[in-house]
């Protein structure tokens, strides 16, 4: 197939890729734009077959053939709560092959010193280090999301000056193979150093902060794909590698936002180790916690006109949302109304509590962002709060001194009365008081969430 | 055409699609942030076409085919992986419960 009708069906994958983003902005046509997205990468694949100068086939489509099945098995198999951690072995796997394609590249193109145009070598040098340090870094946020190793940031003395040298190191190496020095060994160097450099730079960063992490190493795969568009001159790799740049890139500022902490912050601060500061605690003098039965609860619940439930992280390690969903049944049905206010980082990845309550069978309509939700707490009888606590911590708002102050939070305080299932009075995941608690409208139920929320739906029955 | 030309015409290709992403991007809603990442997630698999190039491409030694080839299984596992489990995802956002027994049944 000549190159021109090689690259217009390249150009018709662009295009489906685009649709495929653009359906996306909405639940009803989504899956039909994710499919969009699958026939584009279909046209691509077939296309490249179709090149005549490919040989190998059998081999190319037996490699397909394994890796196609472990993702399809591992995709059907994955829980919706283990999302985060399959994004960034899919995320990693990308980054994986990106830099497997530019030491290939490098291999084939440079068998003697000084052949390689300058944008080629530039190219072959950022989709290595890129892709190398995204495969890594994603491996390791792998196993920390799996539990696999602690979830906590790992740090130790000097850290930032290790990572500095070592990063140094491999910006050398690539400078030194752009200046000519087109040595194997100098590749092979650079993509060992900047795979040590992606373990040691996830390494200290802690469990809650993964959502800006996955986010950060989707932008890098994607950084990659297009280098390498860049040393095969191909368009769709360069476009769609750039799309999802793009995406990663915006998810990453906004998660941020979210948590009101710059991406320096989140990178190089290992947050969720510190203790929270004596400043922390001023707001919380001069109240007592009001704890209440479950049956209590049941009945506020019950004749109350509008409850808002408040899910964080703590109600899906619970695996309490499907308890939570036929709670909000039985409240409809006795004429209550019923929503879900959700912060953008509750979860381990962006919008991941949607997903968890979709996958429970809450209907979308009902699942209200930040800024929908934070007008409609005023009118609110009663805000269930089950396994969040920072995103609804006052101190964010009026606490100068909290770590956690200017992050953007859920006012649950201002709706009537405020409901927190919680474990136990420990703080939360940054170690952070949180006044909510101490606050004369707030209840607070004790135990376990499942446990908690399965007794709710018996108050309320047997009302 | 020169090579410094192809060049510049591939950086502004690379500019054009960040515009595009960042425009079609912010249209998606935070409702669906999830199934966005692992959706574009199955879109950088496009680097399976980069691993089946050089995989495949003649002029080349065994380590060529072979770092190609495990780079190919790499960027399948990505694309079929990403695909489906978005598609599993977008599935379950529904806008109500298909009717329960007792609606529409012509009883009560």
């Amino acid at each position: 197939m000549g190159r021109v009708a090689t690259d217009l069906a390249y150009l018709a994958t662009i295009v489906a890729f685009i649709f495929a983003l653009k359906f996306l902005s909405h639940p009803s046509t989504a899956r039909r734009g994710n499919w969009i997205g699958a026939v584009g990468m279909l046209i691509a694949i077939g296309i490249t077959f179709a090149q005549k100068q490919i040989d190998s086939v059998w081999e190319i489509l037996l490699g397909m053939a394994i890796g196609g099945a472990f993702g399809a098995v591992a995709a059907r198999k994955v829980k919706m709560t283990a999302m985060p951690q399959m994004v960034a072995l899919f995320n990693g796997v990308g980054g994986g092959a990106a830099a497997l394609i530019s030491l290939a590249e490098f291999h084939n193109l440079a068998p003697d010193s000084g052949r390689l145009h300058g944008d080629i070598s530039v190219s072959i040098i950022l989709s290595a280090l890129i892709g190398s340090v995204s495969f890594a870094g994603s491996m390791v946020a792998f196993a920390k999301l799996q539990e696999l190793i602690q979830g906590r940031p790992i740090v130790y003395a000097g850290q930032q000056v290790v990572n500095g040298l070592l990063l140094g190191a491999i910006l050398a190496a690539g400078i030194a193979i752009v200046a000519g020095a087109e040595r194997q060994w100098l590749i092979v160097a650079l993509i060992g150093g900047a795979l040590l450099f992606g373990v040691l730079f996830v390494l200290p960063i802690g469990g809650a902060d993964m959502p800006v992490v996955i986010s950060l190493l989707n932008a890098f795969t994607g950084l990659a794909a297009a280098a390498t568009g860049f040393e095969l001159e191909n368009n769709v790799l360069i476009v769609s590698g750039m799309l999802v740049g793009a995406s990663g890139t915006l998810l990453t500022l906004l998660m941020g936002r979210a948590m009101n902490r710059s991406l320096a912050n989140v990178l190089f601060g290992a947050f969720g180790q510190i203790v929270a500061g004596p400043a922390a605690a001023a707001d919380t003098n001069g109240g007592a916690v009001r704890s209440a039965s479950a049956d209590d609860v049941a009945v506020m619940l019950a004749y109350a006109q509008k409850v808002v439930v408040v899910p964080g992280y703590g109600m899906a390690v619970a695996q309490a949302q499907h308890d939570v969903r036929q709670l909000a049944d039985l409240l409809e049905a006795r004429g209550v109304e019923v929503s879900y206010a959700i912060h953008p980082v509750a979860g381990r990845m962006p919008g991941h509590m949607n997903v968890l309550l979709a996958e429970a069978n809450v209907p979308y309509p009902q699942l209200k962002e930040m800024g929908d939700a934070n007008p409609e707490f005023p009118r609110t009888d009663v805000a269930l709060v089950i396994g969040a606590n920072d995103v609804v911590n006052p101190d964010a708002r009026s606490n100068a001194g909290s770590p956690i102050y200017g992050m953007p939070i859920l006012n649950v305080d201002e709706s009537q009365t405020v409901v927190v299932l919680k474990r136990s009075m420990n703080p939360g995941f940054a170690g952070i008081d949180n006044p909510l608690f101490l606050n004369p409208k707030t209840v607070m139920l004790f135990g376990d969430a499942k446990d908690s929320v399965a007794k709710l739906i018996a108050g309320v029955k047997a009302l | 055409m020169s090579h410094s030309l192809l060049l510049v015409f591939e950086v502004t290709i690379l500019v054009l699609a960040v515009a595009l992403g960042f425009e079609v991007i912010s249209k998606v809603p935070t409702l669906l942030h999830t199934p966005l990442m692992s959706g574009t997630n199955a879109i950088h698999g496009i680097v399976i076409v980069g691993a089946m190039l050089v995989a495949g491409l003649g002029h080349k030694d065994t380590l060529t085919t072979v770092v190609g080839l495990v780079a190919v299984v790499l960027a399948s596992a990505n694309v079929v992986g990403g695909f489906v489990v978005t598609d599993r995802m977008l599935e379950m956002f529904k806008r109500r419960d298909p009717p329960r027994e007792d609606d529409g049944s012509g009883r009560n």
